[in-house]
C-alpha cells in the first residue's frame, strides 16, 4: 500500500471542503445561523488556503457556488506572497476563467472586497484590469455598476476614455454625452421617457423619483428586464393585471424553475399543472441532453419534511433541489420510481411537511430492485433516528456486499457544526449538491466519499478538470 | 372516578409514542393519536404584554404576568362529527363573540387587565384557563392554612396567615438554553397531539391536547411554559444526548422482508424503553388528585406528586374525558428544593403540625427539623425565639465537636 495516512487526510480534507463550498453560502440555514455557517466556512478556507493551496485554487475549477469561489479568488490575491512564480501563473489563469464565469454583480462586489482589505498588488490590478476589458459593454456595466465600476477603476489605476471618465466621476459638468447610454442616464434626471432606456435596476430609482405608477412603470420597462428579473417580477406584475412581463419558463434553469413552482400557492399550481410540468421536464431533458435514459432502473428517495423549509434567507432550497433532482432523475432513469418521505406522489404540490423517515423510504427503495438508489436529502434521518444508517449498513454488509447497487447520497445543507455535508452512513458516498444540474457530475465525483480512491487519483481527476476548465474545447 | 393508573397511561388515552428527535441535549418525543378526542379543542388566546389581575373573590388579587391562555371549547355530543377533522368556523363571527362574550368585565382602555378566576368559563361551552397555572396553584396552596393545632412553636404569623405569601419560581421556556433551537427546528408528525420534552434526557414537561389541528397551533407555545431550576440548569449541560434508535441484528438479517422486520423492532422497543423507563415516572402511585372544573363530560383535574426526595416529581393539570381518556395534560417538573418544600409540607400535615412528632417519624430532632424548615424557607413559621435556640445549639454541637 503506498497510500500514507497524509494523503488519506488530504484526501478527505479536499473532499470536505468541496461539500462545504458547494453547498454553504454563509447563509442561514434551517439549523444553524448565519453566524455559524460563515464561522465555520472561514475556519475551512483558512485552512485549506494554508495546507492545500494548489488543491484550493483547483477547487475552483469544480461546480462550487459563486459565494465560494469569489472568496477563494480574494484569498489567493491576498495571500499572494506565498505562492512561488509557476504556482502564481496557473493561479492566475484559473481565476481569470472563474472570474469570466461569474455574474458580474458578484466580481464587482470582490473588487469591492479587496479595495477594503487594502490588496493592490500588481497581479490583482492585471486581473482587475483584464477583467474590466472583457467585459462586452462597459458603458452598460457603468451605467448599471455605477458605483462599483467607479471603486474597480480608482484601485486598478485604469485608464479611461474621456466621455466615460467624465461620465463616472464628473458626470454633471457634461451639456450632453455622445454615448447613447450615458445620455440617457443624464435625460432621465428631467425626462420620463428616457428611463425607459436604462436598466431595470438604474430605471427603478428614477421612476421613484418622478413617480411613476407602478404599473405604467412595469409594462413600459418590460423589454429591458433580464430572465431573471423578468421571472421576478412575474407574479408582482399580474397582481397588477399586467400579462406583459411573462417569463418564457422552458428556458429557465431547471433548479430556479423549481424554487418558482414551490413558491407558487396550491391552486394556482393545479390551474397551470400543464404548463408548469412540461416546463419541469423540457429543462431536465435540457440537462440530461446526452445522458437521457442510460441509468437503467432508478429509486430516489427525496426528502420533502419540514426541515425542506429552509430558512427565511434560502427559503424552500432543500425542497427545490430535491424537485428538480426528481425531474432530473426522471430524465435519465430508464426506469423511474420517486419516494418522497412524507409519503406524497404528487410532485407539483409538495410543501414541506412531517419528520424525515429516510431509513423506511430506502427499504421501498430497495424493494423495487433497483440499478442505482440516488437519496436527495439534508441526512437528518430522524424517524427513527438512526434507522437509516443500520438499513444501509446491513444492506451492504450482509445483502449486496457485490455492491450490486450503487447507492449515493446528495446532501444541500451544509452542517456548520461537522464542517461537512451530513452523511448518512460510512458506508455511502456522500456529496454536497447546489444547483440539481450538477446531480450528474456530482455522483462521479462521490465515488471519491467512499474512501476508496486515493489522492492520487483525486489530484489527476482535479487536473483533468482544471485543464478543461481552463481551456474548454 | 376512576383514576389513571400510573402505567398504561398513554395507551388508556390512544397515545402512541413516535421516534425521538434530538437537539443538543433537549430531546423530544412526539405522542401520536389515531383518532382525536372527539367533542373538545383548545385554543389559544394570546394576551397583551401586560401584567394581569385575578379577582380571587374575598378582595384578594391575584397578579401575575401570563403570555397566553388557554381556552377549551366542547360540543354536547349532538352533533358527533364535529371535532374530527379540520373545523370551518366563521372567523369574523369568532371575534365578534370574543369581544361580546369572552372577556366582559375587561375595559380595553385599562393598561391592566382584570380576569376573574383562573379557570373560568367564559360561556357555556368554553372554559379558559392559563395554562399550568391550575398545576402550580394546586402546588402552592398545598396546606396553605399553615399550623391547625396552635402548637407553642409556630409563630403567630403562621397561625393567622398560614403560609401567606407564598411564592415558588420559574425559568420559561426561552430561559432553557437549547430548547427555543429545539421547538423551531422539531418535524411534526402527522397525527401527532402531544410531546415530551427531556433536557439531558431528564423529563421535563409532558404536553398532551385532544387534536392534530390544535398541536400545530400550540407546540410554539411550549417556549412560553414554565419549567424548574433543575431543567433550566440541566439546559447548561451542552452534551449532545445520543441517539436511541438502536442496531440491527446483522445475524438475524437474510432478506429485505428480515431486514424490514427488524426496523419495526426497534421502533417498537423504543417505544417500550420510552414508556417504561424514561416517561415512567410521569404518573406515581399515592398520588393526589383534585378536580377543578367539570366540562359536559370531562373533567379538569389537577394532580400532586407523593413528592419522593431525590426522585422526579411532576405536578400536573389535565382534561380527562368520561372514559379515563387524556384530552388535555400539561407537567411541570419540580425542583428538588420544591420537592423537599413538598415534602415536609406533607409531612407536617401529616402529623397536625406537631413539630415533635414529625420529627419522631422522619427519624430526626426537633432541632433538625427547625432547621431544616429554616433551610427549606420556611423559617418564618416559627417563633423567632424558638429558632434562635435552635441554632444555637446547632452552633454549640458543631464547635463542641470541634474543640
Amino acid at each position: 500500500m503506498t497510500e500514507t495516512l497524509a494523503d488519506l487526510i488530504a484526501c478527505e480534507d479536499v473532499l470536505m471542503f468541496v461539500n462545504a463550498a458547494i453547498t454553504s453560502t454563509g447563509q442561514r440555514e434551517f439549523r444553524h445561523h448565519e453566524g455559524e455557517q460563515r464561522l465555520s466556512l472561514n475556519f475551512l478556507h483558512a485552512y485549506m488556503l494554508h495546507n492545500y493551496r494548489d488543491l484550493y485554487a483547483a477547487s475552483l475549477a469544480l461546480d462550487i457556488n459563486d459565494h465560494n469561489a469569489a472568496i477563494i479568488v480574494r484569498n489567493l490575491l491576498e495571500h499572494a506572497a506565498a505562492a512561488g512564480a509557476d504556482q502564481r501563473r496557473s493561479e492566475g489563469r484559473i481565476i481569470a476563467r472563474r472570474l469570466a464565469l461569474l455574474p458580474p454583480q458578484r466580481v464587482y462586489g470582490l473588487f469591492r472586497d479587496l479595495r477594503r482589505a487594502g490588496v493592490n498588488n500588481r497581479r490583482t490590478r492585471a486581473i482587475m484590469r483584464d477583467w474590466l476589458a472583457a467585459r462586452p459593454d462597459p458603458a452598460f456595466d457603468a451605467v448599471k455598476y455605477r458605483g462599483a465600476v467607479k471603486a474597480a477603476v480608482r484601485h486598478a489605476h485604469l485608464d479611461l476614455d474621456d466621455e466615460t471618465g467624465a461620465f463616472l466621476f464628473a458626470p454633471h459638468t457634461s451639456r450632453a454625452f455622445q454615448t447613447p447610454i450615458f445620455e440617457a442616464w443624464r435625460r432621465a434626471h428631467y425626462e420620463h421617457g428616457a428611463l425607459y432606456d436604462l436598466p431595470y435596476t438604474v430605471a427603478e430609482g428614477f421612476a421613484a423619483k418622478h413617480g411613476i405608477p407602478r404599473a405604467v412603470f412595469l409594462e413600459r420597462i418590460e423589454p429591458r428586464l433580464t430572465r431573471r428579473e423578468r421571472l421576478g417580477l412575474q407574479e408582482n406584475a399580474r397582481r397588477r393585471g399586467i400579462e406583459a412581463v411573462a417569463a418564457d419558463l422552458t428556458t429557465m434553469p431547471l433548479t430556479r424553475l423549481a424554487t418558482y413552482v414551490l413558491a407558487l400557492p396550491l391552486d394556482e399550481r393545479v390551474k397551470r399543472r400543464a404548463e408548469l410540468t412540461a416546463a419541469l421536464r423540457t429543462s431536465a431533458r435540457r440537462v440530461a441532453s446526452g445522458l437521457a435514459g442510460t441509468w437503467g432502473k432508478v429509486a430516489a428517495v427525496l426528502d420533502d419534511s419540514f426541515s425542506t423549509t429552509g430558512s427565511a434567507q434560502k427559503k424552500r432550497r432543500p425542497l427545490a433541489v430535491a424537485l428538480a433532482g426528481h425531474f432530473l432523475l426522471e430524465a435519465l432513469a430508464g426506469e423511474y420510481v420517486p419516494l418522497w418521505t412524507s409519503g406524497r406522489s404528487d410532485p407539483l404540490l409538495l410543501y414541506p411537511y412531517g419528520p424525515t423517515p429516510l431509513g423506511e423510504r430506502i427499504l421501498d427503495g430497495l424493494d423495487t430492485g433497483p440499478d442505482r438508489l440516488v437519496i436527495v436529502s439534508d441526512g437528518w434521518d430522524n424517524a427513527p433516528p438512526g434507522l437509516a444508517a443500520e438499513v444501509l449498513r446491513v444492506w451492504r454488509t450482509r445483502l449486496d456486499p457485490g455492491r450490486r447497487v450503487a447507492v449515493t447520497h446528495l446532501n444541500p445543507v451544509y452542517d456548520a457544526d461537522d464542517f461537512d455535508v451530513r452523511r448518512i452512513a460510512p458506508t455511502v458516498p456522500t456529496a454536497g449538491i447546489r444547483d440539481a444540474e450538477d446531480l450528474p457530475a456530482l455522483v462521479e465525483l462521490a465515488r471519491f466519499a467512499e474512501g476508496r480512491v486515493g489522492l492520487g487519483e483525486l489530484r489527476a481527476h482535479l487536473d483533468e478538470r482544471v485543464a478543461r476548465f481552463v481551456e474548454p474545447s | 372516578m376512576s383514576w389513571l393508573e400510573p402505567v398504561r397511561w398513554m395507551e388508556r388515552s390512544g397515545l402512541r409514542t413516535g421516534p425521538a428527535q434530538a437537539w443538543g441535549s433537549v430531546r423530544l418525543v412526539p405522542l401520536v393519536r389515531d383518532e382525536p378526542v372527539p367533542h373538545l379543542r383548545l385554543d389559544r388566546r394570546v394576551y397583551a404584554d401586560e401584567p394581569s389581575v385575578v379577582d380571587v373573590g374575598d378582595g384578594t388579587h391575584y397578579i401575575s404576568y401570563i403570555p397566553h391562555a388557554f381556552v377549551a371549547r366542547w360540543d354536547d355530543g349532538e352533533a358527533p362529527a364535529a371535532a374530527y377533522g379540520t373545523q370551518m368556523r366563521d372567523k369574523a363571527k369568532l371575534e365578534k363573540a370574543k369581544l361580546e362574550k369572552d372577556d366582559r368585565g375587561i375595559v380595553p382602555s385599562m393598561p391592566i387587565r382584570v380576569r376573574r378566576r383562573m379557570a373560568r368559563r367564559v360561556t357555556k361551552d368554553r372554559l379558559r384557563f392559563l395554562p399550568l397555572h391550575v398545576a402550580v396553584e394546586g402546588y402552592l396552596a398545598l396546606h396553605f392554612g399553615g399550623p391547625e393545632i396552635a402548637w407553642s412553636e409556630w409563630s403567630r404569623r403562621a397561625l393567622a396567615n398560614g403560609l401567606s405569601p407564598r411564592s415558588e419560581e420559574a425559568y420559561t421556556g426561552a430561559q432553557v438554553r437549547g430548547l427555543a433551537d429545539a421547538l423551531r427546528i422539531f418535524e411534526i408528525h402527522p397525527g401527532q397531539c402531544g410531546v415530551l420534552v427531556y433536557v439531558a434526557d431528564a423529563l421535563a414537561s409532558a404536553f398532551v391536547v385532544p387534536h392534530p389541528d390544535d398541536y400545530r397551533a400550540l407546540h410554539p407555545t411550549l417556549v412560553e411554559d414554565l419549567f424548574g431550576e433543575l431543567v433550566y440548569q440541566y439546559g447548561f449541560l451542552t452534551l449532545h444526548v445520543p441517539d436511541l434508535g438502536g442496531r440491527v441484528d446483522d445475524t438475524a438479517v437474510r432478506s429485505l422482508v428480515e431486514l424490514r422486520a427488524e426496523a419495526t423492532r426497534l421502533q417498537r422497543d423504543w417505544a417500550d424503553f420510552h414508556d417504561g423507563v424514561m416517561a415512567g415516572n410521569l404518573f406515581q402511585e399515592n398520588e393526589s388528585h383534585a378536580t377543578v372544573q367539570h366540562l359536559h363530560g370531562f373533567e379538569l383535574t389537577r394532580s400532586l406528586p407523593p413528592f419522593n426526595l431525590r426522585g422526579e416529581n411532576h405536578i400536573r393539570e389535565s382534561i380527562i374525558d368520561g372514559n379515563g381518556r387524556i384530552a388535555y395534560l400539561k407537567s411541570f417538573r419540580l425542583s428538588e428544593a420544591q420537592v423537599r418544600r413538598g415534602y415536609l409540607l406533607t409531612r407536617l400535615a401529616a402529623h397536625d403540625w406537631s413539630l415533635e412528632a414529625t420529627a419522631e417519624a422522619l427519624g430526626a430532632t426537633k432541632g433538625d427539623l427547625a432547621l431544616r424548615l429554616e433551610r427549606a424557607g420556611f423559617g418564618y413559621l416559627l417563633r423567632q425565639d424558638v429558632l434562635d435556640h435552635y441554632r444555637a445549639q446547632a452552633r454549640r454541637a458543631v464547635s463542641g465537636g470541634g474543640r
